[in-house]
C-alpha cells in the first residue's frame, strides 16, 4: 500500500485498561511517567514538525539550490506567494489537483468501493474472493511498480489500446491526449481497494434483522439502500471520504511515472508542480510556498475530519 | 401487509436466480480490469520479447530475471530497501510501544493533545512536505544519509503506529501487571516481561505495516538518497525504466516482481494473524 497513509479512525473503544488503582503507584513523581514518550516525541519534533515550520519558514524567503540566491537567502515577505497567484502555472495546478481529487477518489474510489462493497455481499464465495483479491492487489503492491503497471496499460501500444482496437473501437493516445483522464482511471485502479474494504467491513456490521424487516415490509433495492444502508453506514462514508481525498492529495509517484507531469503541465497536480520548481528549476522558495499550501490543505482536511468525526481520544 | 402480499423472495425464484448472475458477471467484468494491468506485469516477465501491451509469451523464459539478477542492478538496491524498511520498522515499534504504554496505563494530562497531535499527524501530505524536508536534510548535513533518510520514514510512520499500538496495548488486561508491581517490578519491567509478550502479534502487525510501507516508498528516498549504492530498489527501478526502459520492458516486469514479491507475502502473513479478509482495514472501522 505504498505510501499511502491510512489513518486511524473511528473510536476507540476499551477505556478497559485503565488506569492502575494501586495507591502506592500515586507516591511515584509523576514526570518519570512521561519519559517512555521521549523518543517518539522527539522523533515527530525533529522530523515532522521540523519541516511543517522549516516550510512556513522557508516560503518567505527566496532559498535556491543554485545561483546567488543558494548563498545568499533572503527574506523576501510575500514574494513566493504573490508570484505564485499570479503564474499560470500554479492556478492551473491547483484546478488540476481538484480535478483529480475530486475524480479519482470522491467519484471513482469512493462510489466504485461502495458498489463493489455491496454487490459483492450478493455474489458466490468465489467470485468474492477472486474480486477481492484482484482489487486488493492492485492496492499493496508497491506504487512504484503500480506506476509502472498503470502506464504500460495506458501507453499507446498498451493493453487498452489493443483491447480497444480489437473490439473495433477508436484508439487514442492516453497518456498523451487525455493524460488527466488516464492518471485518474490509474488513481481509482490503484485506491479503490481501500474504499472497498473501509465499506464492507461497514456492511458487515448492519444487523441482517434490519434489512430482513425492510424486506418484508416491500422496501426494494434501491429504496433499502437510500434509506437503510446507506444512513447507516455515513461514519464510515465521511471517514472513508476524508482519508481518499487526503491521500489522492498527495499522488506523486503515479503520476510522475505515468506523465511526469506533462505533456507540457497538463497534468501537473501541486505535489508534481511543486518538485518541479523545487528540483528541476531550482526555485526552492517557490517549491516551499507551493508545500505550505498543500500542508494548510491538508491540514484543514484534518480538523474537519477531527471535528466531524469526533474519534474518542480516551 | 397481509402474508399473502408478501413479495416472493426465495432463492430459488428465476428473477433473483437472474439478479444474481448478472452480480457476478459485473464483478468478474470489474475484477479483470483490476487485473490487467498486472497480468502484463507477469506475462512480461517471463517473455524476452516483452513489449507494452499484454502478450502471451512466445517462449516462457528466465532470461529477464537472470539479466537484471546481478549485484549492482538488483541485489545492492533490494538490499538497500531491506535496511531502510527493516530499521524504520524496528525504529518504528520501538517508539510506538515506549510511548503507547503511558498513553494506555496511565491517566495523563497530556493525553488527548498527545493523542490528537498524533491523529493529525497521520493526515499530513508527506508528498507535500518533500521540499521543506530536502531544505532540512541539507542543513542539518543528512543528504544522501541512509540512517537519516531512515530516521525520517520513521517519524511519518510513527502517528499510525502509536495510535495502532496503543490499540492493541489496551486490549492487554492490567490486573495481570498489578500482580507484579506489588512484588516490586517497575513499569518498564511489567512492559517487558508481560505486556510486549502479550501483544506480540500486535506488534508484528504494527512492525510488517510499517516494513510494507518502507518497502514500497518511493518519493522519499528519490529525494533524500542521491548516491545510487545507496537507493533502494524502487528508486533504482525507476532509473533504469528511464535509462532502459524503452527498449527492456521484460527487465523491467522482471525487476518490479522480484521487488513486488516480499510485501505481497508479508501482507498474506498479516492477513493470516488478524485473521480477517480485509484486516488491515479494521483499523479505519467507522
Amino acid at each position: 500500500m505504498g505510501g499511502t497513509g491510512v489513518l486511524p479512525v473511528g473510536t476507540v473503544t476499551s477505556p478497559s485498561a485503565g488506569e492502575p488503582r494501586f495507591p502506592s503507584r500515586k507516591k511515584r513523581p509523576r514526570p518519570a511517567r512521561l519519559v517512555p514518550l521521549l523518543p517518539a516525541t522527539v522523533l515527530l519534533a525533529v522530523f515532522l514538525l521540523g519541516p511543517v515550520v522549516w516550510s512556513f519558514y522557508g516560503s518567505f524567503t527566496n532559498s535556491a539550490l543554485t545561483g546567488a540566491a543558494a548563498n545568499h537567502t533572503s527574506f523576501v515577505g510575500l514574494d513566493n506567494y504573490s508570484s505564485l497567484f499570479t503564474s499560470s502555472a500554479f492556478p492551473m495546478s491547483l484546478l488540476l489537483t481538484l480535478i483529480f481529487v475530486f475524480a479519482s477518489a470522491v467519484i471513482g474510489q469512493n462510489l466504485i468501493g461502495l458498489a463493489l462493497a455491496v454487490l459483492m455481499r450478493k455474489s458466490n464465495k468465489v467470485v468474492r474472493a477472486a474480486v477481492g483479491a484482484s482489487v486488493v492487489a492492485a492496492w499493496v503492491l508497491p506504487e512504484i511498480v503500480a506506476a509502472f503497471g498503470a502506464y504500460a496499460f495506458f501507453s499507446n501500444t498498451g493493453t487498452l489500446n489493443v483491447i480497444l482496437h480489437a473490439v473495433g473501437l477508436p484508439t487514442i493516445n492516453w497518456l498523451y491526449d487525455t493524460p488527466m483522464l488516464a492518471v485518474t482511471l490509474a488513481n481509482v485502479w490503484r485506491g479503490t481497494a481501500f474504499s472497498m474494504m473501509v465499506y464492507s467491513a461497514a456492511l458487515m456490521n448492519i444487523p441482517p434483522e434490519i434489512t430482513e424487516a425492510a424486506t418484508v415490509d416491500g422496501a426494494g433495492g434501491w429504496k433499502r439502500m437510500w434509506n437503510i444502508t446507506l444512513p447507516m453506514i455515513r461514519r464510515s462514508i465521511s471517514t472513508n471520504l476524508m482519508l481518499i481525498t487526503l491521500q489522492t492529495l498527495s499522488v506523486f509517484t503515479l503520476i510522475w511515472v505515468m506523465t511526469a507531469g506533462g505533456p507540457g503541465s497538463k497534468s501537473s497536480t501541486l505535489p508534481v508542480l511543486a518538485y518541479q520548481e523545487a528540483f528541476q528549476f531550482s526555485n526552492l522558495g517557490y517549491g516551499t510556498a507551493i508545500a505550505t499550501i498543500l500542508l494548510v490543505v491538508g491540514a484543514i482536511f484534518s480538523i474537519i475530519y477531527l471535528r466531524v468525526l469526533k474519534p474518542e481520544v480516551d | 401487509m397481509s402474508v399473502a402480499a408478501l413479495p416472493k423472495i426465495s432463492m430459488s425464484s428465476p428473477r433473483h436466480l437472474g439478479v444474481k448472475s448478472l452480480t457476478n458477471g459485473l464483478l468478474l467484468f470489474l475484477a479483470l480490469c483490476f487485473l490487467l494491468p498486472m497480468v502484463w506485469l507477469l506475462l512480461a516477465s517471463f517473455d524476452t520479447e516483452a513489449t507494452l501491451a499484454v502478450n502471451w509469451p512466445a517462449q516462457w523464459s528466465l532470461a529477464n530475471f537472470a539479466k537484471v539478477m546481478t549485484p549492482e542492478q538488483t541485489l545492492i538496491p533490494l538490499w538497500n530497501s531491506f535496511l531502510l524498511s527493516a530499521g524504520c520498522a524496528l525504529v518504528t515499534v520501538t517508539c510506538a510501544v515506549l510511548a503507547a504504554y503511558p498513553l494506555s496505563r496511565y491517566p495523563l494530562r497530556i493525553k488527548k493533545p498527545f493523542l490528537y497531535g498524533v491523529l493529525f499527524g497521520t493526515g499530513l501530505p508527506i508528498t507535500a512536505m518533500m521540499v521543506p524536508v530536502y531544505s532540512l536534510f541539507v542543513t542539518l548535513n543528512l543528504m544522501d544519509s541512509l540512517t537519516g533518510t531512515m530516521f525520517f520514514m520513521a517519524a511519518t510512520s510513527l502517528p499510525m503506529a502509536i495510535w495502532m499500538t496503543k490499540n492493541f496495548m489496551d486490549e492487554v488486561p492490567i490486573s495481570l501487571e498489578e500482580a507484579a508491581w506489588v512484588d516490586g517490578a517497575s513499569s518498564m519491567q511489567t512492559l517487558r516481561a508481560i505486556v510486549v509478550p502479550l501483544m506480540r502479534p500486535g506488534i508484528a502487525v504494527v512492525f510488517i505495516f510499517v516494513f510494507i510501507q518502507g518497502w514500497g516508498n518511493f518519493f522519499v528516498p528519490f529525494v533524500l538518497l542521491l548516491s545510487p549504492d545507496k537507493q533502494p530498489a524502487a528508486v533504482s527501478i525507476f532509473s533504469f525504466f528511464g535509462q532502459y526502459g524503452a527498449v527492456a520492458y521484460g527487465q523491467l516486469a522482471a525487476f518490479s516482481l522480484v521487488y513486488s514479491v516480499p510485501v505481497i507475502v508479508l501482507y498474506v502473513i498479516v492477513q493470516k494473524v488478524l485473521g480477517g479478509s480485509f484486516a488491515m482495514a479494521g483499523a479505519v472501522k467507522g
